[in-house]
């Protein structure tokens, strides 16, 4: 692997493959605990970092892995590092456990987890894969927060609200208030507010790269769901 | 042995391999964790109970000295109630009920009766009603839940156990009646349970603290 190879892999996970934008993964987590900036950032983390445990250990033991096992062997080693991050998490960030509760057992089921075991761990070297897993959940994350932001922005006027709950106490410093007064805009709050948040962060975003990549073909949402294929 | 079979075999132990690391794995990090999670659900539960009854007001060990109420014409769930005592003498008692009727589901509340039967303080621990209209019943998102200290059963009487849409003392939100009402109601429930009871929760309370001594 050379140092452009890497790069790749980085704007692929973040950029031109997002999860969130692009390939339309892990969407249920995505729209259900984006209510604030903290609990995306959180749940962003702690799919990060299972896509970077899950993905370092299906790349180290990829070529033990026949085809007929692979899936099987995906889902347990996801699930076992997601049961030590809920348990560290619940002894450790005791209150954003009982805010974010059954989504952060539920990022087994996230599909893009097991979609880069397959379609990239399995087939590189650990430290390529690494990379991959960080690149992936540092789309993955970013998203989750642009859409807390906006989300918390319109609903309820703040941003980092919360933020004691990941920090301790300090954190409470952090909450900035955008619109004093602010009523509540419920739509933003519930999920309706979601889907129209995550729609427009979607056309914002294929807007964006229709227009820097003007003269390339550019991968839109929902149409090209094969992920990386050039690096396969 | 045929190559086949000799296949299988490899990948099924291989699996199990995998099977018993990720249980090896598990096991280990549930051992280290499980003590500080134990504390920090006590920790979170003796938070809660102090909102109501200051740590002061008594010198038991408040989330331990714990009574279970199953009585179905109460509550169908059963009803934790902890005791609040200082050097034996009985303090108050702080009732885990909840409040079956609300818009979206249970809503969970903690009601603090001192021994003369004046409300200490009411607390809504969780709840799936609508934000922004049925949440204003959190202490977080507005103070309507402390209209309850200091409240008996017979002040505000039994017509004033209510929202004032209905007459009562209490008031509703803006575009909210169900999720008060249902506070409202489980509140006052529970006082007439407390009155009704109040000698055999107290007298519970001082035998089950002979057993613990």
């Amino acid at each position: 692997m050379t140092e452009s190879d890497y790069k790749q892999i980085l704007t692929n996970g973040v950029w031109t493959q997002n999860t969130g934008l692009v390939i339309l993964l892990g969407l249920c987590p995505l729209l259900a605990v984006t209510s604030t900036v903290v609990n995306g950032l959180a749940l962003g983390l702690a799919t990060m970092l299972t896509l970077m445990i899950s993905n370092l250990s299906v790349s180290v033991m990829r070529d033990l892995l026949k085809p007929e096992i692979r899936i099987p062997a995906f889902v347990l080693i996801i699930a076992s590092v997601v049961t030590v991050i809920e348990l560290l998490m619940h002894a450790f960030f005791f209150d954003l456990y009982q805010v974010l509760g059954i989504f952060i057992p539920l990022i087994v089921t996230n599909c893009a987890i097991i979609g880069r075991a397959e379609s990239f761990a399995s087939r590189n070297r650990p430290l390529a894969s690494l990379l991959d897993g960080f690149a992936t959940g540092l789309g993955f994350c970013i998203t989750l927060v642009a859409l807390g932001a906006v989300r918390e922005i319109v609903g309820h006027g703040t941003l980092f609200s919360g933020a004691d709950m990941m920090l301790g106490e300090w954190g409470r410093h952090l909450t900035l208030v955008i619109v004093p007064d602010h009523p509540g805009f419920l739509l933003a709050m519930l999920p309706p507010g979601a889907f129209i948040g995550l729609a427009l962060l979607i056309a914002g975003r294929n807007a964006w790269a229709a227009r820097v990549n003007r003269n390339r073909t550019v991968p839109v949402a929902g149409i090209n769901m094969d992920s990386n294929e050039a690096l396969q | 042995m045929n190559t086949s079979l000799r296949a299988i075999l490899k990948s099924g132990l291989l699996l199990g391999l995998i099977a018993l690391l990720g249980t090896l794995l598990l096991a280990t990090v549930n051992k280290l964790t499980h003590d500080r999670i134990i504390e920090q659900e006590e920790r979170r539960v003796l938070r809660q109970l102090n909102e109501i009854v200051v740590a002061s007001a008594y010198n038991n060990d408040l989330h331990k000295d714990v009574l279970e109420i199953n009585d179905a014409a109460f509550s169908r769930q059963p009803v934790t109630v902890y005791r609040a005592r200082m050097d034996g003498h009985d303090v108050a008692l702080i009732m885990r009920v909840i409040a079956a009727d609300g818009y979206n589901g249970n809503i969970h509340l903690l009601v603090g009766i001192d021994t003369d039967g004046t409300l200490l303080g009411v607390r809504v621990t969780s709840h799936r009603e609508t934000p922004g209209l049925g949440d204003p019943i959190e202490l977080r998102k507005s103070d309507w839940v402390l209209d309850f200290t200091g409240k008996r059963l017979d002040r505000p009487g039994t017509d004033g156990w209510a929202v004032k849409k209905n007459g009562g003392d209490f008031d509703q939100f803006t575009g909210a009646t169900i999720s008060p009402r249902a506070v409202v109601k489980a509140v006052h429930q529970t006082l007439q349970y407390f009155e009704s009871h109040q000698q055999t929760l107290f007298a519970e309370a001082t035998d089950r603290a002979l057993e613990n001594d």
